[in-house]
């Protein structure tokens, strides 16, 4: 009996303890509506800068001191998380259209800047039988002659690279024969590794991604005449609450800095 | 290795444990000892998160708890931001995919208590509180600790859920299961794999802990 009722004590301090450990877990994490400090800004990124921006973020903390955190994914779908009140202080889209759609619903800081224009890319890794070339044309005689792989695009419901694929296989009138070839990534950065992995052909990608040292090393890939796809134009915007810090971000993007490593990514402005 | 993401799901874990098993307990505690009409639907109804894919319950938080709904509204204002895309948010919706796992072991526990043993308790005068304390946390100890062990686990490897009503933003809904997503698309397959380790090992151990204290509770009776 002595034994029995040592049992529900220790279940009483084993309690106690366990909830100690979650109170000082949840309060030692610098939580952004608490601190003293304000943490790192947010940025939520078109999938396409994802080796870009990570680049500048690590040059502009070196210049300034200062640093901010970045999630990529697909511009529809962050524009989606923006719009149901995702905590983002600046929004970088590989398609102006999101930005000008949360500028109507007034959760941008105006109307933004255009900072490149994107182009795409086809990509086979090294041990692919598919050949890249501009105009895919090994590609559409893989398709005709039955002994096409699998393609990875970005999906062109809500990633505008997957947008530009699917009007550039179209142009090529390739669209109805790749079809049931298509891998989609949720973004282009997922498919960017579908096309790598070795488990596809390859795939149409953006070349600020096919240009990134972990893509380069794995294979080979040919850039694709933007005349066969609408423009990708890309704007990023403040959005409302910006820090200063995210505003400081936002300028460096714009300056000599920021825009050499964009250019080094492919990631120009016309003139540039 | 991301350390922010892995201390965020520890946290979240832990959270979830220690606020999901006392309602849990209560839960349990009602179906093992209730008759009731109805019983078997809300049996089905707490099991459902193990069937229910994750992005349906995922979908429904979205339009429950979004900005355009009231309840979404009313947390706001007492938050101060949006539900969605919050920690808290996940915490809620780790709340309810956890139930299941958090109930039944309890439950199964708790049921095989022998009736007598409620009814000594009963007949010696102690109150429901004291029989509770006394007789019925004591010997559904294991069924507990089981209930703790996979609500923890259950919630370091959960997906689906965190990834619609998350996002992926580091230090707030940047779980370690969603960082193993994001290295990978980044091709840090190094990063990838010490997190994927880690998770390994972590639910490998939390199957032999359970194991274990299910033979125990078999053993006793």
């Amino acid at each position: 009996m002595r034994r029995r009722a040592a049992i529900p004590r220790l279940l009483h301090g084993g309690a106690a303890t366990l909830a100690l450990i979650a109170a000082s877990a949840a309060s030692g994490q610098p939580s952004p509506r608490v601190a003293h400090t304000p943490p790192a800004p947010l940025i939520a990124a078109a999938a396409d800068l994802k080796f870009a921006l990570d680049e500048i973020i690590v040059q502009f903390g070196r210049d300034t001191g200062e640093s901010v955190r970045v999630t990529y994914g697909s511009s529809g779908n962050l524009a989606r998380q923006i719009a149901q009140g995702a905590p983002y202080e600046m929004f970088l889209s590989a398609d102006e259209q999101y930005v000008q759609w949360l500028a109507a619903r007034h959760l941008t800081r105006g109307p933004g800047e255009l900072y490149a224009i994107g182009r795409i890319a086809l990509f086979a890794p090294h041990d692919s039988p598919l050949r890249p070339d501009p105009r895919l044309s090994h590609l559409a005689r893989r398709l005709s002659d039955g002994t096409a792989g699998r393609l990875a695009i970005a999906n062109p419901e809500h990633a505008p690279y997957g947008r530009a694929a699917e009007q550039a296989l179209r142009s090529l009138g390739l669209w109805e024969a790749a079809r049931p070839h298509l891998v989609l990534g949720e973004n282009v950065a997922q498919a960017a590794q579908f096309a790598a992995s070795g488990n596809s052909d390859g795939g149409l990608i953006a070349h600020s991604l096919a240009l990134a040292p972990e893509l380069r090393r794995r294979g080979s890939y040919a850039l694709v005449p933007d005349s066969l796809h609408e423009p990708l134009r890309q704007r990023m915007v403040l959005l409302v609450g910006a820090s200063p810090t995210a505003e400081r971000f936002y300028e460096y993007l714009r300056a000599p800095a920021g825009r050499g490593i964009l250019a080094g990514y492919g990631l120009t402005l016309p003139g540039e | 290795m991301d350390w922010t993401a892995l201390t965020l799901s520890i946290r979240l874990g832990l959270l979830t444990v220690v606020l999901l098993l006392p309602i849990a307990f209560l839960v349990a505690r009602w179906l093992a000892f209730g008759r009731f009409r109805g019983r078997g639907f809300v049996e089905a109804l707490v099991a459902l998160p193990l069937i229910l894919p994750p992005t349906v319950l995922g979908y429904y938080l979205l339009v429950a708890f979004g900005r355009a709904s009231p309840l979404g509204q009313a947390f706001e204002a007492v938050l101060g931001h949006p539900l969605v895309f919050s920690f808290e948010g996940l915490l809620l919706a780790s709340l309810l995919v956890n139930l299941p796992f958090a109930v039944q072991p309890m439950q199964n526990a708790l049921a095989a208590i022998p009736p007598n043993l409620r009814d000594a308790a009963r007949c010696c005068g102690l109150s429901p509180l004291a029989a509770i304390r006394r007789v019925e946390l004591p010997l559904a100890l294991p069924g507990i600790a089981t209930a703790a062990v996979l609500t923890f686990a259950h919630t370091l490897g959960e997906f689906g859920v965190v990834l619609m009503v998350g996002g992926s933003i580091p230090g707030e809904t940047r779980t370690v299961a969603i960082a193993i997503y994001d290295r990978v698309q980044a091709f840090d397959e190094a990063s990838a794999g010490v997190m994927a380790l880690v998770l390994l090992t972590l639910s490998l151990v939390a199957l032999g802990v359970t194991n274990t204290l299910a033979r125990r509770m078999a053993h006793r009776h």
